[in-house]
């Protein structure tokens, strides 16, 4: 029900994992590369990751909404490597047998993934490049006495 | 206890290199390698940001003792997703 991937995900197969008839709705999201960045046009991105401990994480975070939310059946693929814009990244389908469970488990999926799972997003520009959530914190001598906490992830 | 630690995406291209080897006392914690590491590596972080540590493949806490055979990495902020 996990999976990391280089290869195009295919949220048809990923969707059909948690279909059940004992499921009345099935929730799907689908994470896609947006093509810009505060006025700057994005022209791919690269997503890196720390393949094993990812893997852990995200099925981590999968049995935590499966607890949290009652349910049996939430699929989550991740593709890591160079991903163009417009294509999908990310893929979450929870299974429910109501509605309300699916949507609430599917958005905090989105969450839960954005917040713990060790895999790093890289926009490349016409001129230059940026890892997501870390430059925006550029160091500086200058910092040595800043009050700056350290930056929130940007969603 | 000599520990090779890996380093990836922004960390990665700050130090030069994906694995930065740094030799600690035994009893040495999280917090003491991300000392070591932050000396030989000033440009890694600025110093109010935490620098986050994965020991075998769970967050790790600052007082938590290392051992020689640790799998240890260091973790900048994560954005997958």
């Amino acid at each position: 029900m996990i999976d990391l991937t280089e290869k195009t995900l295919d949220p048809e197969k990923i969707t059909a994992k948690v279909r059940r008839d004992s499921n009345g709705a099935v929730v799907t999201f689908l994470g896609t590369t947006r093509d810009n960045f505060e006025g700057k046009t994005v022209l791919t991105l690269e997503y890196e990751a720390f393949d094993e401990m990812a893997v852990k994480k995200l099925e981590e975070v999968r049995q935590e909404l499966m607890a949290e939310f009652g349910l049996e059946h939430i699929a989550i693929s991740h593709r890591i490597g160079t991903v163009g814009i417009g294509e999908i990244s990310l893929v979450i389908a929870v299974g429910s047998p109501h509605r309300k469970e699916g949507f609430n488990a599917c958005q905090k999926a989105v969450d839960r993934i954005k917040e713990v799972v060790p895999i790093w997003k890289k926009e490349v520009y016409q001129d230059g490049s940026r890892w997501v959530a870390c430059e925006d914190h550029e160091f500086s001598p200058a910092d040595q006495h800043s009050t700056k906490s350290h930056p929130t992830r940007e969603r | 206890m000599e520990l090779n630690v890996r380093l990836y995406a922004l960390y990665r291209e700050r130090a030069g290199g994906s694995i930065v080897s740094v030799t600690l006392p035994d009893g040495a914690t999280v917090a003491d390698l991300t000392d070591e590491i932050r000396r030989q590596i000033p440009n890694l972080a600025p110093p109010e940001v935490k620098v986050v540590v994965a020991v075998n493949t769970d967050y790790a806490d600052s007082d938590m003792i290392l051992q020689q055979s640790d799998d240890v990495c260091l973790i900048p902020p994560v954005s997958g997703g």
